[in-house]
């Protein structure tokens, strides 16, 4: 990894022409007098806070949105074209956090490095450059380094962590290397090193919220009908809020709309939620999952069980932005210790 | 308007206003940037608002708004008797609507609060379904036409018509809503279906259940919620009443 470091003001002289640019914006204030951050375009840095604590929503919707168009059909006479259209405008997220990239990574291995590529996917995370940060402390709730999605090493262009008045900088590929060329940067010296290693320690000691996943497939598949699941259940609005602010949940439905005129049809991808009553529900109306707990178990069999089985980690970043968003107040670090209290009695 | 050289069947559709606004029928005008085809994709047989033909030769009645009156239960046993289809438009058609509050006060009182010293005849206010059967809901105040277009292209091409059955909160955070709860609102969102893209969060109003119940909404854990952010009953009582939606439910 090559690092730098930027005067953060010369940070501020990035310029990215026709790019669209993303950022943590402040959107409102929460009940509490807590600030409320969304991922959002700008035109100008003023605009959004890079030392926001963290967004209510995952920058998940500028790969997978929550609504998209996969083809188009045209129909004339006894015949019909169909348009596919991948291209998508450049675009640049500044501010994403460690949870956020690592959700990037999850989604690549499922979209991107797979035996079925789903090329709108490849398009706009090849055409998004993302530039992270790190977190100045952990944020409420958050229990990223008890699953490892803590730190970051790759997906992402440039990453930054604040030491004061310069921005500590990984650069992790050859067009951020490249974009680098046209703003003041510094060779790291090693009073750098040890600015960017006490702040990182400070960080990782800042965590209130831990929990051990290591066994928890095994634990999952143990403890299959236990009343934790029942418990949570009960409390569960079947709303699908935890997967729509999820950054890896990618679970989704298509439909197809006519046009009113006939003439066309399109072919529209949603994200969908694995809490949603007929999430489960089959051609013939049959449905696998008709009740809360057994549909909120399954969320967690696939972030923690079923994905980890896959890819050897789990699913879920850490962030607790479903933990946060929950009007129920499920969250993930609560139920799973009270299955591993379970598995204690 | 050939589909793969078949030549798609025009409807042919009545539509019928009861108590209401008439704000549904004017909502089947709107959506400008596709009325003409929608105009074109059926056969108007009866509509007061957009025709001056009136005929009793229809396929699908599109029934506007709920019953208050003898004579309107008359006059929607007529409907379903020549009506193939008899859709349900609107909250007021589906649940009664905001004139099912009416039903709260004593009927000679509230027709003398509106009417004075002219009382008119009138009735418990009722919805469709309570009068003669309904074979399609759409619910809303009001209605959503792209679910009107959609029931159109079911009825002409067989394609799945389906209202959500998940609850507006999947909406809200498909626009970005930031949650009303979290300002200090109440919103009926988490029990309510979805479908009408949830305009009142997104303006700042806490959702008033006008499309109803989603499937199997959780009441129970909802009514916590509610309580332990502080809302009375009465609040939420009036809420759940707005729309008279939420009938198959008692606040414990």
């Amino acid at each position: 990894m090559l690092f730098k470091t930027i005067k953060k003001q010369a940070f501020f002289d990035f310029y990215f022409p026709d790019f669209q640019c993303v950022g943590p914006k402040k959107v409102g204030i929460n009940n509490n007098g807590k600030p409320i951050y969304q991922f959002l375009p700008f035109s100008s840095f003023d605009e959004i806070d890079l030392d926001y604590e963290t967004t209510e929503y995952s920058a998940k919707t500028y790969f997978l949105p929550y609504k998209e168009t996969l083809s188009s059909f045209e129909f004339k006479e006894d015949d019909w074209t169909q348009n596919i259209k991948y291209s998508t405008r450049p675009r640049v997220i500044i501010g994403l956090h460690p949870c956020d990239i690592n959700g990037l990574i999850k989604l690549d291995k499922v979209f991107e490095k797979t035996l079925f590529p789903d090329p709108y996917y490849i398009t706009r995370r090849q055409n998004t450059f993302v530039v992270g940060i790190d977190c100045k402390k952990p944020c409420d709730g958050g229990f990223c380094s008890s699953v490892g999605s803590n730190t970051v090493t790759h997906g992402f262009d440039l990453f930054l962590t604040d030491i004061g008045d310069r921005y500590f900088v990984k650069i992790g590929s050859d067009r951020a290397f490249n974009a680098l060329q046209k703003i003041k940067t510094s060779e790291i010296t090693k009073n750098d090193n040890e600015l960017y290693l006490q702040t990182r320690n400070k960080f990782e000691d800042g965590f209130e919220k831990t929990v051990r996943v290591e066994n928890l497939p095994n634990l999952l598949d143990i403890e299959f009908e236990s009343d934790v699941w029942g418990k949570w259940g009960d409390k569960c609005l079947s709303c699908g809020t935890c997967a729509m602010v999820c950054p890896t949940c990618y679970c989704y439905g298509i439909t197809e709309h006519i046009s009113m005129d006939f003439n066309k049809s399109d072919k529209i991808k949603q994200l969908y939620s694995c809490n949603l009553n007929d999430f489960a529900q089959v051609a013939g109306g049959h449905n696998f999952r008709p009740e809360p707990a057994t549909r909120l178990k399954y969320r967690y069999y696939h972030q923690h069980r079923g994905f980890v089985e896959s890819f050897g980690q789990p699913l879920c970043v850490g962030c607790n932005r479903c933990g946060r968003a929950c009007l129920s107040g499920i969250n993930p670090t609560d139920v799973i210790s009270d299955l591993q209290r379970e598995q204690k009695r | 308007m050939k589909y793969l050289g078949i030549e798609p069947q025009k409807p042919k559709i009545a539509v019928f206003d009861f108590t209401s606004c008439e704000g549904c029928e004017l909502q089947l005008l709107n959506k400008e940037e596709t009325l003409a085809d929608f105009l074109n994709a059926v056969e108007i047989m009866s509509f007061r608002e957009a025709s001056s033909s009136s005929s009793d030769d229809y396929d699908i009645a599109l029934i506007e708004g709920a019953v208050s009156r003898n004579d309107e239960v008359k006059r929607l046993e007529k409907i379903r008797k020549n009506a193939k289809v008899l859709v349900a438009l609107g909250s007021c058609a589906c649940f009664g609507g905001v004139n099912r509050l009416k039903n709260e006060f004593d009927l000679k009182s509230a027709n003398k609060e509106v009417y004075g010293n002219n009382p008119k005849e009138t009735i418990n206010v009722r919805a469709i379904k309570d009068i003669v059967p309904v074979d399609i809901e759409i619910p809303g105040c009001p209605v959503s036409k792209a679910e009107v277009e959609s029931l159109i292209c079911h009825v002409v091409w067989d394609s799945p018509f389906q209202l959500p059955v998940y609850p507006v909160c999947v909406e809200c955070k498909q626009r970005f809503t930031t949650c009303l709860f979290e300002k200090g609102q109440l919103c009926l969102g988490p029990i309510t279906r979805a479908g009408c893209n949830a305009p009142c969060p997104a303006g700042g109003q806490g959702c008033w259940g006008c499309r109803g119940p989603a499937v199997e909404p959780n009441y129970a854990s909802f009514f916590t919620i509610v309580k332990e952010k502080g809302f009375s009953d009465i609040e939420l009582k009036e809420k759940l009443n707005f729309f008279g939606a939420f009938q198959e439910v008692t606040i414990s």
